[in-house]
C-alpha cells in the first residue's frame, strides 16, 4: 500500500508543477495559477485627509505664525539665525495654546537616494523640533516626520528649486482635531 | 471562479484597466558578446493563439541579450514533427523549438512545444501549457524560460513580475505588470507619494512606504485581494522595508527614538525589536539571501556609505570605501555580489561589488540612478534613471553588457522593484 502511495504522491507533486515532460506524460499544467482577474492585482484607491479650521492668527498672512517654513543651506540640518524669531514665536503659541499640536515634515533636494534623503528630512525635522522644546514646548505637542524628497516644493531641477526644497514645514493641528495634518 | 464567471468578467476587467494602466514599453539598448542563434517556429493551430506565444517567446529571448534569434522562414511544424538538424544548422541555428496549439475540451488553449539541439540532433525536452487566451502571453514566458534555462543553464526570469510607481497627472500609481512591462494593472491609485516597493518571498504581497497619511508610513498589501494592514505607524517617519528571505519578518527605518535607525518587525505589525544604536542616520536595510545578515547605509563614518550588521544587531562592519556617497545596497539572490549606488564625479550610478574579491565595477553609463533591484537569477538589476528628464527604468546586466530600458509615454516610472520566481 506504502509503495504505491508514493508514486502517486509524486505524480500528483509533478502535476502541480509548472512543467509538464513530454511525451511521456499527457497531462499538462495550467498556467492561470494567479486567481482572480488576469492580472491577480486588484486596485485600491488611498484615503486623503481634509484640513481646515484653524484660528486666524495662524492662517492670516500678516500673522508671523503664518509663516510655516524654515530653509537649510546644503548639506546643514541647524536652524540658521534668520528664523530664530520665527521658530520662537510658533513656540510661544505652542506654550499658549496646549491643546494644539504641530507636525514638522522635513525636506530635501531630489538629488542621491529617496530613502537616505527622506532621514535626511529627518534630521531636518528634529532640529527644528529641538528648538521648540529648548524653548519650553512639551514633546508630546510635537511630531517630527519627513517627506525626503517626494513633496518638492519648487518641481525645478537647478539650485534655485533645490534650495527652495531643502526647508522644514510647521503644520498645526487644534484641539478639536481639525488642522492641517 | 468558475470558468463561465471568468468568461464575462475578463473582457469587462481588461477594459476598466486599459484606462487605468499607463503601459511600459522597452527598448532594448545594449546586448551581450556571445549570443546564442536560436530558431522558434511558427507552432501550427490556431494562427491568433500561435502569433501570441511565438512573438512572446521570441521577444523574450530578444530581450535577454543571450540569444539571437534566426530566420524561421515562416515555417510552421509541430513539437512531434520530424526535423532536418543538417538543414537548420546550415542555417546558423543551434537549437531550435517547435510546438503546436491545441483547444481543449474546456475551451482553453493547450501550447506543445519541444526544444532541439541541432548540432548534437537531440532533443533537449519540451513541455505543455493549458491556458485561457487571455493568459497566453503568459504561456509564452513559461516556454522562454525553458528554452532560456536550457540553453544559458541558468533559470530565467521571463515569468516573473516587477513593481514600479508610476507618477503621472498628480497621481501616484504602485504598478504590477510582468518582466517585459506588458500586462500593467494598478494595485494602489494615491494623491500622495508612494516609495520602496518590496516584494514578499512568495509572490504575493507588496511591502511599501506610502505618504497618504502626511508622512511616511509603511503598509503591507496582498495583491490578490487588495487588502493592506499597517506594519509600521510610529511617532515620527516609517519607512524602507525589507521582507526577511522567510517572509516572517520585515527590517524597517524608524525615527521614533530621534534619527532614523534599523528595527525589525513581524509582518503582521508585532514584535517590533531594534537593531541599530548609533548617533546618526541608519537606513535601506537588506537582508543578505541567508537570512543571516543585513546590509544598509549609514552616515556613521561622516558620509552615507554601506554597512553590514547581524540581522539581530550587534557591531557594524564597514563595506564601501571608495568615494564619499555609496547607498542603497542590495545584496545578489545568489549572495555573490552587491549592488548599490554611488556618487561618481557628481553622477549618481550603479556600481556592483564582488563579495569575495571586493572589487567595484561601474555598470550603467547613466547618471541618475537609484533604487537597484537584482532579477531573482541575479543576472539582471532593475533600476530607476533619468532619460531626456524623464523617470524611466533600465535593466542593467550585472556585468554591465546588456541594457534594457522601460518607460511610460506619459509620465514618470521610479521605484522598480524585481519579483521572485513563479511559484
Amino acid at each position: 500500500m506504502k509503495k504505491l502511495l508514493i508514486p502517486a504522491l509524486l505524480s500528483a507533486l509533478l502535476a502541480a508543477c509548472s512543467t509538464t515532460p513530454l511525451p511521456e506524460d499527457s497531462g499538462s499544467a495550467p498556467v492561470e495559477s494567479r486567481s482572480g482577474s488576469s492580472t491577480g492585482v486588484a486596485p485600491v484607491t488611498a484615503g486623503g485627509l481634509d484640513a481646515s479650521g484653524l484660528p486666524r492668527e495662524l492662517t492670516d498672512p500678516k500673522s508671523k505664525l503664518s509663516q510655516r517654513s524654515i530653509y537649510f543651506d546644503l548639506d546643514k540640518y541647524e536652524v540658521k539665525d534668520e528664523y530664530k524669531d520665527l521658530v520662537a514665536a510658533h513656540a510661544k503659541y505652542l506654550s499658549a495654546n496646549k491643546g494644539f499640536k504641530v507636525l514638522l515634515q522635513g525636506n530635501t533636494d531630489e538629488r542621491g537616494s529617496r530613502e537616505y534623503n527622506l532621514s535626511l528630512g529627518q534630521k531636518r525635522a528634529e532640529a527644528v523640533k529641538r528648538s521648540l522644546t529648548l524653548l519650553g514646548v512639551a514633546e508630546s505637542q510635537i511630531e517630527s516626520v519627513s517627506l525626503g524628497e517626494e513633496k518638492p516644493k519648487n518641481p525645478g531641477h537647478d539650485e534655485s528649486a533645490w534650495s527652495e526644497n531643502r526647508r522644514a514645514d510647521i503644520l498645526y493641528k487644534g484641539a478639536d482635531g481639525r488642522g492641517e495634518f | 471562479m468558475s470558468p463561465i464567471l471568468r468568461f464575462i468578467f475578463l473582457p469587462f476587467f481588461l477594459l476598466t484597466v486599459g484606462f487605468a494602466q499607463a503601459q511600459l514599453s522597452i527598448e532594448i539598448t545594449g546586448a551581450g558578446a556571445n549570443r546564442i542563434p536560436v530558431t522558434i517556429v511558427d507552432f501550427p493551430g490556431d494562427p491568433t493563439a500561435s502569433r501570441v506565444i511565438t512573438s512572446t517567446v521570441r521577444a523574450d529571448l530578444e530581450r535577454s541579450g543571450l540569444f539571437k534569434l534566426v530566420d524561421h522562414n515562416n515555417l510552421a511544424f509541430d513539437e512531434s514533427a520530424q526535423i532536418n538538424f543538417g538543414d537548420w544548422k546550415g542555417r546558423g541555428a543551434d537549437a531550435l523549438a517547435a510546438g503546436s496549439i491545441a483547444r481543449s475540451a474546456d475551451g482553453r488553449m493547450e501550447a506543445r512545444f519541444r526544444l532541439y539541439d541541432t548540432q548534437k540532433g537531440v532533443s533537449l525536452g519540451g513541455a505543455a501549457y493549458v491556458t485561457s487566451n487571455a493568459q497566453l502571453r503568459a504561456a509564452g514566458h513559461r516556454i522562454a524560460d525553458f528554452i532560456y534555462e536550457k540553453l544559458t543553464g541558468e533559470k530565467g526570469v521571463f515569468s516573473t513580475r516587477i513593481a514600479y510607481v508610476v507618477k503621472a497627472r498628480g497621481q501616484f500609481l504602485l504598478q504590477i505588470a510582468d518582466s517585459d512591462g506588458q500586462n500593467a494593472a494598478t494595485a494602489l491609485t494615491s494623491t500622495e507619494p508612494i516609495i520602496s516597493p518590496v516584494w514578499s518571498p512568495d509572490g504575493g504581497r507588496l511591502a511599501y512606504v506610502s505618504f497618504e497619511k502626511k508622512k511616511p508610513v509603511i503598509y503591507v498589501h496582498s495583491l490578490a485581494s487588495g487588502q493592506r494592514h499597517i506594519v509600521a505607524n510610529f511617532k515620527g517617519s516609517n519607512s524602507a522595508p525589507a521582507w526577511s528571505p522567510n517572509g516572517q519578518k520585515l527590517a524597517v527605518v524608524l525615527s521614533k527614538d530621534g534619527f532614523s535607525q534599523l528595527y525589525s518587525v513581524n509582518a503582521d505589525g508585532s514584535g517590533l525589536q531594534r537593531i541599530t544604536s548609533s548617533s546618526g542616520i541608519d537606513t535601506e536595510p537588506r537582508y543578505s539571501a541567508d537570512g543571516s545578515m543585513i546590509y544598509f547605509t549609514s552616515d556613521r563614518g561622516g558620509s552615507p556609505q554601506v554597512y553590514q550588521i547581524g540581522a539581530n544587531g550587534g557591531d557594524a562592519r564597514r563595506v564601501t570605501f571608495e568615494g564619499s556617497y555609496n547607498v542603497s545596497p542590495r545584496p545578489s539572490p545568489d549572495g555573490k555580489s552587491l549592488a548599490f549606488i554611488s556618487r561618481r564625479e557628481g553622477r549618481f550610478q550603479l556600481a556592483v561589488m564582488d563579495l569575495a574579491t571586493r572589487q567595484v565595477q561601474v555598470v550603467s553609463d547613466s547618471y541618475k540612478d537609484e533604487s537597484p533591484s537584482f532579477a531573482p537569477n541575479s543576472r539582471m538589476i532593475l533600476i530607476a534613471t533619468e532619460v531626456g528628464g524623464r523617470g524611466v527604468l533600465s535593466a542593467v546586466s550585472s556585468d554591465g553588457r546588456i541594457k534594457q530600458r522601460l518607460s511610460v509615454a506619459a509620465g514618470d516610472v521610479r521605484e522598480p522593484a524585481w519579483g521572485p520566481y513563479y511559484p
